[in-house]
């Protein structure tokens, strides 16, 4: 017998859009995939430590397998010679997937206005959030975790999602 | 003496560097550059010069060797049978400045993608001038070749699992690939690729000023920015032949021992991390989460906080200081003592980090390996105590050595030397002097804001200062400190302008990375990884 408020409510039948069901497990259960490439990667390790504590959003069980995984956090420059590698990650990704760019190098290439450094990952994959700062506190990669959260809760299981999104790696 | 210490003939350059390592004992090759002289002042007899910086077995000599090259051939003798340092060190020139070594092993490129056209080190490739890689390198052009001289046959070679660990896999702590030929879980080669993580670091140098570049430090190695943001400005400082105040220094050692300590808890928990042991990282990252506290009260920045100034400091220490960083260390050494509790007689870790990944001292030091890494083989070799600086010297704290130089002496060395740099700043907490943190010098550091508004001499050397830069003297020179992995050299060619004409940074895990894949050989996969966690390899200094 469950000990929490659902111990009263016995066998009782509870009825709601199938959509609903689905988007309200997916937003508090996402599963992320880090590429972190540098100085990102440890503010995310931040995240996931004691005192920011990732898991009180659900979203603690970091994956390093793509295909396990629903959101993809990049977190740190990309080269181009990263780029493809980058590409094939998401592509190995089931969907519904949501891609976080974290930080000023993914989001534009930051600094590094140079001839190695792609100048944001949009380039080459979907983004759905940017992430500002050089690294970002954790407290702002947690709010782009709530806001992936929200965005979650108008998916539908009936419906594809759309994919026409043409990245330079793409031609 | 803002040049190099011995010119020399590029016919000569073989049997000078002979003769310096097996008279005068320069066993360590700290690193090779190029330098293009075409948009130089000076004229030079030719436009590439190749830079090769040593120092000899005592630590506390180095010396520098410069020899122009052929500009018909772009030719000059390999030194990688002399020190297996060369061998990364003289791709990585080839990749960026074209120049071949002649009886180099295997002259491709290091950084850059396959992919690549150019040079971008030249003067004359355009700084933006990105260039798109499509797909992966598959490495087999230097697998194969290996296997065969392992005495595997091509049938043989068809039967080997080749794996690929990374660039994108958890173990690596950042972008590394290491492509292994397996036989069931033994390693029987090792391949390792960089690059992933190329950024660019010293073609953004040319094209921003002394002070621009600071922030860009940071990024080298991320777990301990002040570490570099202070090797960068000793650099600039002893160029200018600037002494910095009394107070600037120490607040210097306090920071930077700070940040020693938060690179080597970062190692080390990342590496409980990958034993299995998830509970030390959370000890040991939680007094890290502190100490970031600190340094952005301090600096404005959590990680990378680009705090020293040409010159002395972003910021003098704020009121409450003392008392918010003696909370740090107690909570870093609580924090040593609950991991090293759970792990210090612990069976399991032992038996996972004991005779595992072994490095002989000769072995390291051909590879240029320094630092913790180097310690922990035996090597008591800190320049800190070898050739200190900002007064090192005036303080009491072991070298930290090991005795068999595997990784669970690794992980020991990094946790003695925690204890040893709490003990430094507490000391200099103790002894800090009064007085001001930037030296009096109008052409380096930025005026006072009352200055700036106030009066037409201020606003112009504000103005002078953001736009031209500080003006540093024609030469070159190279300048180290003890960074968290080991020795962090910067080798800075000046034209008497505000930006630097060339920088080469001498990253310390480019040179332990290299001998990574020697090290791994002929062992397990599981203590590859572990090899890899211990000895700190951080992709924005070795990249760069």
């Amino acid at each position: 017998m469950g000990l929490g408020a659902e111990s009263s409510l016995g066998d009782s039948v509870v009825t709601t859009r199938l959509d609903h069901a689905v988007n309200w497990g997916r937003s508090y259960s996402l599963w992320p995939m880090i590429f972190g490439t540098a100085c990102c990667g440890i503010e995310f390790m931040s995240v996931a430590g004691a005192k920011y504590d990732i898991s009180r959003f659900g979203a603690e069980v970091v994956r390093f397998s793509p295909r396990q995984a629903d959101l993809l956090i990049v977190a740190g420059t990309i080269s181009y010679k990263q780029a493809p590698i980058l590409k094939k990650i998401y592509e190995q990704m089931c969907e519904p997937k949501w891609v976080i760019s974290m930080g000023a190098c993914a989001c534009s290439g930051g600094f590094y206005d140079n001839y190695t450094t792609l100048q944001g990952i949009d380039e080459i994959i979907p983004v759905d959030e940017y992430v500002a700062g050089c690294p970002p506190r954790p407290e702002a990669v947690l709010d782009s975790i709530m806001r992936i959260q929200e965005k979650s809760h108008d998916e539908s299981v009936l419906k594809d999602r759309i994919k026409e999104f043409k990245g330079r790696l793409d031609a | 003496m803002l040049k190099c210490d011995m010119l020399i003939e590029a016919n000569d350059l073989k049997s000078t560097i002979t003769k310096l390592k097996n008279e005068d004992g320069y066993v360590l090759l700290l690193d090779i550059t190029v330098v293009d002289y075409s948009e130089f002042p000076d004229v030079t007899p030719s436009r590439f010069a190749a830079i090769y910086i040593l120092r000899d077995s005592s630590f506390k000599k180095e010396i520098t060797l410069k020899t122009f090259i052929d500009d018909d051939t772009l030719e000059i003798d390999s030194i990688s049978d002399l020190y297996l340092s060369a061998n990364w060190a003289e791709r990585e020139t080839y990749d960026q400045y074209g120049v071949t070594f002649k009886g180099h092993p295997n002259m491709k490129r290091l950084l850059n993608h396959h992919q690549f056209k150019g040079h971008p080190l030249r003067k004359d490739y355009a700084i933006t001038k990105g260039q798109l890689c499509t797909e992966t390198e598959d490495l087999m052009d230097e697998m194969n070749p290996l296997l065969e001289s392992k005495g595997y046959t091509k049938e043989e070679i068809d039967d080997l699992m080749l794996l690929n660990v990374g660039p994108s896999h958890p173990a690596s702590h950042g972008t590394i690939r290491n492509f292994a030929a397996m036989e069931g879980e033994t390693i029987t080669a090792c391949i390792t690729e960089i690059g992933y993580l190329h950024r660019g670091f010293e073609k953004s140098c040319e094209n921003h000023t002394y002070s621009q570049v600071i922030p860009y430090t940071d990024r080298l190695n991320y777990c301990s920015a002040i570490l570099n943001n202070i090797g960068w400005a000793k650099a600039v400082e002893e160029m200018l032949d600037i002494d910095i105040t009394p107070r600037a220094k120490m607040i210097r050692i306090i920071t930077g021992e700070l940040s020693r300590i938060m690179d080597h808890l970062v190692c080390n928990g990342a590496n409980m991390v990958d034993l299995g042991g998830l509970t030390n990282y959370w000890y040991l990252f939680a007094p890290r989460d502190s100490a970031y506290d600190l340094l952005s009260k301090l600096t404005g920045a959590r990680l990378t906080n680009t705090y020293t100034r040409i010159g002395g400091l972003e910021f003098d220490l704020y009121d409450g200081f003392a008392g918010d960083l003696e909370t740090v260390l107690k909570e870093v050494e609580i924090a040593i003592s609950d991991c090293l509790t759970l792990i210090a007689h612990n069976r399991i870790f032992h038996d996972r980090t004991q005779d595992v990944g072994v490095i002989k001292p000769e072995f390291a030091i051909s590879y240029g390996i320094t630092g913790p890494n180097l310690r922990a083989a035996g090597v008591p070799f800190d320049l800190r105590k070898d050739k200190p600086y900002y007064g090192y010297e005036n303080f009491d704290f072991d070298v930290v050595v090991g005795s068999h130089g595997d990784v669970y002496d690794r992980m020991m060395v990094r946790f003695e030397e925690m204890k040893q740099s709490i003990k430094i700043i507490r000391k200099a907490m103790i002894e800090l002097p009064d007085g001001p943190i930037n030296v009096d010098a109008p052409g380096v550091l930025l005026p006072a804001k009352a200055d700036v508004y106030g009066n037409i001499e201020g606003l112009m050397n504000q103005f002078k200062l953001t736009i031209d830069g500080i003006k540093v003297p024609k030469g070159e020179y190279y300048s180290y400190s003890e960074g968290g992995n080991g020795e962090l050299g910067f080798y800075i060619v000046s034209d008497g302008e505000g930006r630097p004409y060339k920088v080469k940074c001498r990253p310390p895990s480019f040179y332990s990375l290299a001998a990574y894949a020697d090290i791994v050989d002929g062992g397990m996969l599981a203590d590859a990884i572990v090899t890899m966690a211990s000895m700190n390899f951080i992709a924005g200094e070795f990249d760069r």
